[in-house]
């Protein structure tokens, strides 16, 4: 049986797709973008009851959303130890035994994310793993802070290991309709990024309409965004399936476009194992095979694995899972 | 597979609804399913053999109907009727919340029994059929309490038979029998021969809703049985959805019979996109539209017109979105296309998409699986001429074409005999309310597509059938005035008298069309006599030529549609004024025409312009109360050129209580004038002429009302006929009207009350025009 490693290298875009360049900003293209919301929100409504996946497949489905995971701890508490064991768990995110029995030995979390000041502490917990560090960044979560420490911080970030960077984008350009400005910066910070990936995170909670989580979605790609994700966590309203459609739909147009493959990941809000099944069945019916792997499509999520480990062992077991059964991240 | 397999791969794999427990209730009845009469089952000497279309084994036996089982059936209904109409409409309101609760207790039975039958997606029987099923028992149980208080004046029809067909089994047995009991009427029900397994359940469950024995009855069978039960003297309504040739049968079958009549046929429906639409969200709404129950939906969104600029961008993310269609297993919950209903369906869906020879035919880049199964396509490039631009396919076969305009965009839609629903996506609210009213459909959808709800009516115009389910307009098919009416005996003219009295200058009457007196073409006249033998003046007999050119005139008249409601009133208002004007005149020409005091009759006709007037900008649409973040808008709409047979008795009053809701309502008309009394009609044009009346609004054809009639009937450029004649030409009517299910409203030999409320009010009004539901969901 071969172990995950191989899996592991291929999690971030430049191992198996060409890297976004980003483009120079298109403002027609901007402004042509609709995006219907009703007629997104029956969509979004019927796909649960459209697809479905059960038994070993469901079993499968549930192993690759662990794959697919950034574990996150997002907190003003958190601790060195705090990390250490979050990072603990995303290298063994399922026991053993089971991954065992289910034959997927190796397997681990897509990505452990963390704020600046843990990013150290995350690398040498994930020393020898492949596990890439993702950073928030740029003044997460309201992205408010002076521009230049905004920059200075996907430096810093860099610098300490973090292999990628979720920044956050300034609301108030998009809320404006200032879409050159929105451009500039996220193009700025992409720089800043240099090597490691970017993702932007729109924070659509606060765009106020699907047409600017659209137009945002494009204008963060035009820019060099290697993902583009849909929240900070922090938002009252955080990753939605009707957000989710509207921004995998410029992901698709953007790459019958440029060729260019960019990411997804849909954080805050995803807690159940259901959920996680619903969105990857999304993403392969929209987007395709291509966005069920880790260089494409994250989860960010926290509560999630425990769900996921409740399901797969009532899928060994056939009886209800507790909790307590499971190890803590 | 092993898990790990999977995880490479991440195929969906199989997720099979049980079909134990409707497989154990289809056991149950190893002896053959009978008809449900009189409250119990009932066998039959023949019976056939229904069928899974995805595998093609044999599910049940089922009862043949003869005409002996309608005839039984019938007659339970009749027993039951009486009692099932005095019940009070709370009792009934009870029993048909019972019924809701029942279906929704047993959903998932249904749902896959359902399947089984009909081959549509477990997805779909689930979540769509069902649970429209449920709502329309609920939605019908409001409405049965509310009848009386709410619709005092109105009686149930009496016995109703429904036909209806095997795509929404279940749905449409709810369609029928909710409205039909809701109202006090008891109902006989034939099932399609394909599906007839739903409704057997749904009879053996009727019971524990304490449904009284009778007042539902299914007689299962095939096209005869549906016939016999169509044709059956005492069955007072009959309501029917199914193909537009076998309602065109149904309706010569019925003519001339007094049946009660509501026809919801075919489609060829048009899906608009503009090229500022959501073009995602439209390519995603296409599948709703045409693969959905494998395309086998009459208001399908079958015939895609695509603005020009963005149609190659359309196209082609429509293909990939067809490409990730899973079609299979019905009962697997993770398909989206099923099975088409028999071989023989099949076969005739692969003939006409074989038969293409001027578009490119592209078929999903998807598994098939074996047996009755069809792929679903897309065929671009065709042109309106194409054949299967203009053919119900009736399966998953999408035709496409462009338009450059949204004027374009509305003659390529309305290029059709049909005329049942049309999608519209836009996202400018101007375009797409502008071109709402102007789609000849009786459902529009902005942005959506095959929306449907218990409170707002289905129905087409055109050969797409008339009425409308759902809704209270749905419930008025199910129900007739309190007021008993009498015979009315043939009135004939005044025979040419031994000896002649002429005094006064000749004047010459003459027809009135386009705003112009014309002569008969046929250049022939008849002398009429006064009651007393006096020559009142001579009246054109008009042909078919002349009822040509008055609908030609009439059509280019349409603008009148158009006119504000507050036009129109103020044009009625004048015709009065005028009419006033003369009312001495008008008087005499009565008297002297029918021997009575005219008075009377000229200060009705006065009163009734005004009642219409009064009516043009009241007779208010509405907005529906749908489970939906929108509006569903009920408007009532001009049927379009009405050609009208008026009454003889009353030569002026009878002319405008027929001329003054058609035109208030917007429509323009081709009248025929009583017949023995034809001066007063041709006296009262120079009163139109004199009244800002637009040229071609109302024209009038003198003549014999049994040969124009015929010609009317036939029009196929008439979209409705009515008679109040006392020639016995209603049958006559009905029956020609089936050329193109134009609507008719015909008075079977009756008299009407023209003097008093039965003469005017809204059951003019809404003969005078049809309901088209336009469904707007909103939310930015």
């Amino acid at each position: 049986m071969q172990t995950l490693t191989t899996t592991a290298k291929t999690q971030l875009p430049q191992l198996t797709h060409a890297r976004n360049p980003g483009m120079p900003l298109d403002l027609d293209w901007v402004a042509s973008v609709q995006a219907n919301t009703s007629a997104i929100e029956r969509r979004a409504a019927s796909l649960p009851g459209r697809r479905s996946v059960k038994k070993q497949f469901q079993a499968a489905w549930l192993l690759k959303a662990v794959s697919l995971i950034d574990l996150t701890t997002l907190s003003g508490d958190d601790t060195p130890g705090r990390v250490q064991r979050l990072c603990a768990k995303a290298r063994q995110p399922v026991s053993q035994p089971m991954l065992e029995r289910l034959g997927l030995q190796g397997l681990t979390t897509g990505a452990v994310c963390v704020y600046h000041d843990m990013v150290e502490t995350a690398v040498r917990a994930l020393e020898g793993t492949n596990i890439p560090v993702a950073a928030v960044s740029t003044g997460f979560p309201a992205g408010l802070s002076p521009l230049h420490l905004r920059i200075a911080e996907i430096g810093c970030s860099v610098q300490a290991g973090a292999r990628e960077i979720d920044i956050v984008i300034s609301r108030r350009h998009a809320l404006t309709g200032n879409w050159q400005a929105l451009y500039d910066e996220t193009a700025e910070m992409r720089a800043a990024c240099g090597e490691a990936h970017m993702k932007a995170i729109l924070a659509t909670g606060e765009l106020g309409t699907l047409r600017n989580v659209a137009r945002a979605s494009l204008v963060c790609m035009m820019a060099g965004a290697d993902f583009i994700k849909t929240s900070t966590g922090k938002e009252p309203v955080n990753a939605t399936l009707p957000v989710t459609l509207t921004m995998i739909r410029c992901i698709r147009d953007y790459q019958d476009r440029t060729g260019i493959k960019v990411g997804y990941k849909p954080a805050g809000g995803i807690a159940k194992a259901k959920d996680a099944l619903v969105y990857l069945a999304l993403m392969k019916d929209e987007l395709g095979h291509a966005w069920l792997q880790p260089d494409l499509f994250r989860f960010g999520a926290s509560s999630l694995l425990g769900d996921i480990e409740r399901q797969l062992e009532h899928y060994l077991t056939g009886a209800y899972s507790a909790a307590n059964r499971h190890a803590m991240g | 597979m092993t898990v790990r397999d999977i995880f490479d791969t991440m195929v969906y794999g199989p997720a099979p609804e049980s079909s134990a427990e409707a497989l154990a209730w289809i056991a149950s009845h190893s002896a053959g399913f009978g008809h449900w009469i009189g409250g119990k089952s009932a066998g039959a000497a023949q019976s056939f053999d229904t069928k899974n279309p995805a595998t093609g084994k044999v599910l049940a036996q089922i009862a043949h109907g003869s005409s002996a089982d309608v005839d039984a059936a019938v007659a339970a209904a009749r027993r039951a009727q009486p009692k099932w109409a005095r019940v009070s409409g709370h009792q009934r309101a009870k029993i048909l919340y019972a019924l809701a609760r029942l279906v929704q207790k047993h959903a998932r039975l249904f749902a896959v029994v359902e399947t089984l039958d009909n081959g549509k997606p477990i997805r779909e029987s689930r979540d769509i059929d069902i649970p429209l099923v449920v709502r329309h028992f609920y939605y019908h149980a409001g409405l049965a309490q509310l009848l009386a208080a709410e619709l005092p004046d109105q009686a149930p029809v009496g016995v109703c038979g429904a036909v209806i067909p095997w795509n929404f089994p279940l749905l449409m047995l709810a369609w029928k029998v909710a409205p039909a009991l809701a109202a006090g009427n008891t109902i006989v029900l034939k099932p399609a021969e394909f599906t007839p397994l739903s409704a057997l359940l749904f009879a053996e469950i009727s019971r524990e809703a304490g449904l009284p024995a009778g007042v539902l009855n299914i007689v299962t069978g095939d096209g005869e049985t549906g016939a016999a039960l169509v044709a059956h003297p005492d069955v007072n309504k009959i309501a029917f959805t199914g193909s537009t040739a076998v309602g065109r049968i149904i309706r010569q079958a019925t003519a001339g019979t007094g049946k009660a009549l509501t026809l919801e046929l075919g489609g060829k429906s048009p899906y608009i996109v503009f090229d500022d639409a959501d073009i995602d969200s439209a390519v995603e709404g296409m599948v709703d539209a045409i693969w959905f129950n494998q395309g086998q939906v009459c208001c399908a969104g079958s015939r895609l017109l695509v603005h020009e600029g963005i149609a190659d961008v359309f196209h082609a993310r429509l293909k990939r979105r067809m490409d990730g269609l899973r079609i299979g297993d019905p009962l697997d919950k993770c398909i989206d296309v099923g099975a088409i209903i028999d071989p023989s369906q099949l076969a005739a869906i692969t003939a006409l998409v074989d038969g293409c020879r001027d578009g490119q035919i592209y078929h999903a880049a998807t598994d098939m699986p074996v047996g009755c199964f069809y792929p679903p396509t897309l065929i671009t490039g065709l042109s309106a001429a194409s054949n299967l631009m203009q053919e119900e396919i009736f399966g998953p076969v999408l035709v496409s074409m462009t338009f450059r305009t949204p004027e374009e965009a509305v003659a390529l839609a309305n290029n059709t005999r049909y005329g049942l629903a049309a999608s519209v996506w836009t996202e400018n609210i101007n375009l797409a309310l502008d071109i709402a009213p102007k789609l000849r459909a009786g459902i529009v959808w902005v942005n959506a597509t095959n929306l449907m709800d218990a409170a707002a009516g289905f129905g087409g115009v055109r050969e797409s059938g008339f009425g409308r389910e759902g809704g209270w307009e749905g419930l008025l098919a199910y129900l007739k005035p309190v007021a008993k009416t009498r015979a009315l005996g043939q009135l004939v003219a005044v025979a040419e008298p031994v000896s002649v009295m002429v005094t006064g200058l000749d004047r010459t009457a003459k027809l009135f069309i386009g705003g112009k007196q014309a002569r008969p073409d046929a250049a022939y006249s008849r002398a009429v006599w006064s009651a007393k033998g006096q020559l009142l003046g001579h009246v054109g007999l008009g042909n078919r030529k002349d009822i040509r050119n008055a609908v030609e005139a009439a059509h280019a008249a349409k603008g009148w549609g158009k006119s504000t409601a507050h036009a129109r009133a103020q044009i009625l208002f004048y015709i009065a004024e005028n009419l006033s004007a003369r009312a001495d005149e008008f008087a005499a020409r009565l008297r002297d025409l029918t021997g009575k005091p005219g008075g009377p009759e000229v200060e009705a006709s006065i009163a009734r312009l005004f009642s219409y007037a009064a009516w043009a900008d009241k007779f208010d649409g509405a907005v529906k109360s749908v489970p939906l973040r929108g509006v569903a808008l009920a408007m009532n709409e001009p049927c379009g050129v009405i050609g009208a047979i008026c009454p003889d008795e009353l030569p002026l009053l009878g002319l405008i209580s027929v001329m003054a809701p058609v035109i208030a309502m917007g429509n323009t008309c081709v009248l025929v004038p009583s017949q023995p009394y034809p001066l007063a009609a041709t006296d009262f044009y120079q009163v139109l002429e004199t009244s800002d009346l637009p040229a071609g609004v109302v024209n009038i054809v003198t003549g014999d009302p049994a040969d124009l009639a015929k010609t009317l009937a036939e029009h196929m450029d008439i979209d409705a006929v009515w008679s109040f004649s006392s020639s016995p030409i209603s049958a006559r009517i009905e029956r020609d009207a089936a050329s193109n299910i134009k609507r008719t409203w015909v008075n079977n030999g009756r008299a009407r009350d023209w003097l008093g409320a039965d003469g005017e009010g809204r059951a003019f009004l809404r003969a005078a025009t049809t309901i088209k539901t336009v469904w707007v969901p909103y939310g930015e």
